[in-house]
């Protein structure tokens, strides 16, 4: 097994050459509990900043998606404080650009691009902003859609937005409002509120394990 | 990272038998052979990993060893020293967890009127939920029924799911889909906005309804901003750790412990909910886990210390396709949608070993045979696995579909130098799901009054073994019937003061029965820092 040196919060440690950052920092000894969820690169807690030895560069990157290199040093980022408005979204004006209007520093960014360089996600951070800043909650929010709200577009961002939260009211607006009705959930929900399909889970309730049986090994599967 | 030679070498025969098995079709297994399969091969029937309670409301039942350890531990209580009449919060709704069914119950609660506090083990979202790739059920197509839907469940958990708690399910199905649509969930739709939605194991009804391969992600996270709107309070990296039960036997609160200053804290409440999660954290018969850090039972723990019983807790899922290569990925989950769109599992020699849609449980059994008695298998980190052919996705649905489907997939593996949409992956069980857990009724009620549950902590809804996309949905419905009934309760309640009592009972049934262990529980987080190998 090959090892590499690495600098974890300040202290070198010599580990395999092929663990995650968080791997590594449990395998030296740090018994995690902040800045670790759900280890898969879904939760965004694992945000942290390296740098490679000697050089000028920063990186930031997930922890436990991302793996070690010699002479890696790693600090951390977790609970980066962002800015999240608090809405009624039963009654946000749709027509205005209600995005805008709550986040309104969206329009100081300076399209240094700090944010899309350092996603972990390979997001066009800036320009999901952009798309925000005209309103386009449907671009804004394809654009944002894989964002884990790890905040480190945030951190390193001159113009202080907070990004995760702007592509996620940008997606629930695009959800709520604007993505086409489905009409047959909308009339599903009212035929089971008016009864109709009670009586046929009734009979599957009262119905033995043999009958069951054959009503299951029976039963059609849709192509 | 690239694969090792010999996986290159059984690579090409995959690749050489692919443009056959494109028009092949295997049979599905009849009913005995599910049975001889599984009585073989599912871990749920290796005795060996077993242990019989022998304290407790499930006294003489047998759950997994790592989690009976813990059913049957020490109280943190019973070392700390505690006052529990001096209240750190006062609230009418405590929340335990801060995943999905926790953060729906909050919702609702608040809703209706209720003050609400929700803590949890480490950040609001950070919980299975999140993790969820493949979709979630519910019968609203047009030719798809909530009865289908019923009795896909039924013959996936083997007939052992309580029919009051499944029949909740269903018929509340499509409701919780248009509750998640009004909240600014993003799902697939068509063009005239009707719902993409495609087959899982074992459905009958294309039902599954996705948000690409984010599904969990974006509900949690859109959840996440709806608790914070609905000003829920929020307390985080503070783990319940004991229940408070007042002089009746009532829910009054509960014990906390912040990670942060490593004090216990008294929560005062007219209600509990408890929404923990499940228990892939504790590693059972040492398989990796697809979890997320804090799935360590501990819902489950601390219900069954208070007297709750347990249903179906040695019923575990284990998930059939886990990375089992490269080693950062380790036990992560590859999702069954995958699979659903015909992806074939394949071994060593390029050959399918079984149908492509059978329940979770028969497949894990299949590729374990495959592996371990077969020897067909392909020597990967741990041990042998199998291929999961994903290039054929593309192949049977034209190119750019799992870019479009299976976005999450491709990055998680893109990352470690591997394209899942030219070359095959390779797989192997992952421990997944806790089938069973906490006693509940429709209500979403336990038998101590005021005490709640909810989610994955929660048994009974599945039966012995969930399908997928069933367990987004019963989060979503049980969750917001535990907010909603534990709000009404609360208007009516007044517990007395809170106490440890049952925990001090606990402690005396445990010495009776002559256990000296004193493994703490519950367990909070596991513990790697020994581990020096690749876990994931
Ligand atoms: C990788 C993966 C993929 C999945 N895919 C699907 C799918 O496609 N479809 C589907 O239907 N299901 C899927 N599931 C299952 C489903 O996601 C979960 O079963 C479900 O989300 C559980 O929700 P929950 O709210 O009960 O638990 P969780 O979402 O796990 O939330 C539990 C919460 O409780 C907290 N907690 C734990 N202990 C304590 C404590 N002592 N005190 C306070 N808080 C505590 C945790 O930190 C966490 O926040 C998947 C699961 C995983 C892991
Ligand atoms: S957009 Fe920002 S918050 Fe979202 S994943 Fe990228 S860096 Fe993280
Ligand atoms: S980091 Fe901020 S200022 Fe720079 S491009 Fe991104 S949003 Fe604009
Ligand atoms: S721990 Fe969740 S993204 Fe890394």
């Amino acid at each position: 097994m090959k090892m590499v040196t690495v600098y974890l919060l300040g202290k070198m440690f010599s580990v395999p050459e092929d663990l995650t950052i968080m791997r590594a920092m449990e395998y030296s000894g740090f018994r995690l509990v902040r800045g670790c969820g759900c280890r898969s690169g879904f939760c965004g807690a694992c945000a942290v900043v390296y740098r490679l030895k000697g050089q000028t560069e920063t990186h930031s990157a997930l922890a436990c998606q991302t793996k070690v290199e010699d002479g890696m040093c790693v600090g951390r980022l977790e609970s980066f404080p962002i800015k999240k408005m608090e809405y009624d979204m039963e009654d946000l004006p749709v027509a205005g650009n209600v995005v805008g209007q709550l986040y309104p520093e969206i329009y100081n960014c300076i399209h240094c691009n700090a944010c899309t360089r350092n996603c972990p996600q390979g997001i066009q951070v800036m320009k999901y902003i952009a798309l925000a800043q005209k309103g386009d909650y449907a671009g804004c929010a394809k654009e944002s859609f894989r964002c884990v709200c790890c905040n480190i577009c945030a951190a390193s961002c001159p113009a202080k937005i907070s990004h995760g939260p702007v592509g996620l009211l940008a997606r629930r607006l695009m959800g709520k409002y604007i993505a086409k009705k489905s009409r047959h959930l909308e009339d599903r929900v009212k035929a089971i509120q008016e009864g109709k399909y009670i009586a046929d889970v009734q009979r599957l309730m009262e119905a033995d394990d043999d009958e069951l049986r054959r009503l299951y090994e029976g039963r059609t599967i849709e192509k | 990272m690239i694969y090792t030679e010999e996986m290159r070498a059984s690579q090409a025969r995959v690749e050489a038998t692919r443009s056959i098995r494109l028009s092949e079709t295997l049979p599905r297994f009849t009913a005995e052979e599910k049975d001889v399969l599984l009585k073989q091969f599912h871990p749920d029937y290796h005795e060996d990993g077993f242990t019989r309670l022998s304290v407790g409301p499930n006294k003489g039942d047998q759950v997994p060893s790592e989690l009976a350890v813990l059913l049957q531990g020490q109280s943190r209580m019973d070392e700390a020293d505690v006052d529990v009449d001096h209240i750190q919060f006062e609230t009418d709704v405590l929340v335990i967890g801060g995943g999905g069914a926790g953060a729906a119950a909050a919702i609702e609660a608040a809703r209706h009127g209720a003050k609400v506090l929700m803590v949890t083990k480490l950040r609001l979202g950070d919980a299975n939920t999140g993790m969820a790739e493949g979709g979630i059920q519910a019968a609203d197509k047009e030719h798809d029924s909530p009865a289908a839907h019923y009795l896909d469940a039924m013959g996936g958990g083997h007939y052992k799911n309580i029919p009051e708690l499944l029949s909740e399910l269903v018929l509340r199905g499509p409701e919780a889909i248009q509750w998640l649509s009004s909240l600014g969930v993003l799902f697939d739709k068509e063009r005239d906005g009707a719902m993409v939605t495609t087959h899982g194991g074992g459905t009958s009804y294309k039902r599954m309804h996705a948000c690409g391969d984010y599904t969990g992600a974006e509900i949690m996270r859109v959840l996440r901003d709806e608790v914070r709107n609905a000003g829920v309070d929020v307390i985080e990296y503070s783990p319940a750790v004991e229940l408070l039960l007042d002089g009746d036997g009532q829910a009054a609160g509960a014990v906390l412990y912040d990670f942060d200053t490593k004090e216990y804290h008294i929560v005062r409440a007219k209600s509990v909910i408890l929404a923990a999660g499940g228990a892939g954290r504790l590693h059972y018969q040492g398989f990796p886990t697809s979890n997320h850090y804090g799935s360590t039972a501990d819902g489950l723990v601390m219900a069954y210390r208070a007297g709750v019983p347990l249903l179906y807790a040695g019923a575990i899922q284990y998930h059939p396709t886990g990375a089992a290569y490269p080693p950062q990925i380790y036990g992560a989950l590859v999702t069954e949608k995958v699979r659903s769109l015909d992806a074939m599992l394949v071994n060593k020699d390029g050959d399918a070993f079984l149908h492509p849609l059978e329940t979770r449980d028969v497949v894990a059994a299949a590729i374990i045979r495959e592996c371990q008695e077969r020897n067909k298998g392909v020597y990967a980190l741990h041990g042998q696995a199998v291929w999961l052919d994903t290039p054929m996705v593309d192949i049977l649905h034209g190119e750019g579909t799992m870019e479009k489907r299976l976005p999450a997939m491709i990055h998680m593996y893109e990352k470690f130098g591997i394209d899942i949409r030219k070359q095959p992956i390779l797989v192997y069980p992952t421990l997944h799901y806790q089938n069973g857990g906490i006693c509940i009724g429709a209500k979403s009620e336990t038998k101590i009054p005021g005490l709640y549950a909810a989610g994955e902590d929660v048994g009974g809804i599945h039966g012995k073994n969930r399908l997928m996309g069933n367990s987004l949905l019963d989060i979503i419905v049980f969750g917001r019937i535990a907010g909603t009934e534990a709000a009404a309760y609360s208007e009516q309640a007044h517990p007395g003061k809170g106490n440890l009592d049952h925990v001090r009972r606990f402690d005396e049934e445990r010495a009776a029965a002559g256990i000296t262990e004193k493994v703490l529980s519950p367990k909070l987080l596991p513990d790697y820092t020994h581990n020096r190998g690749t876990r994931g």
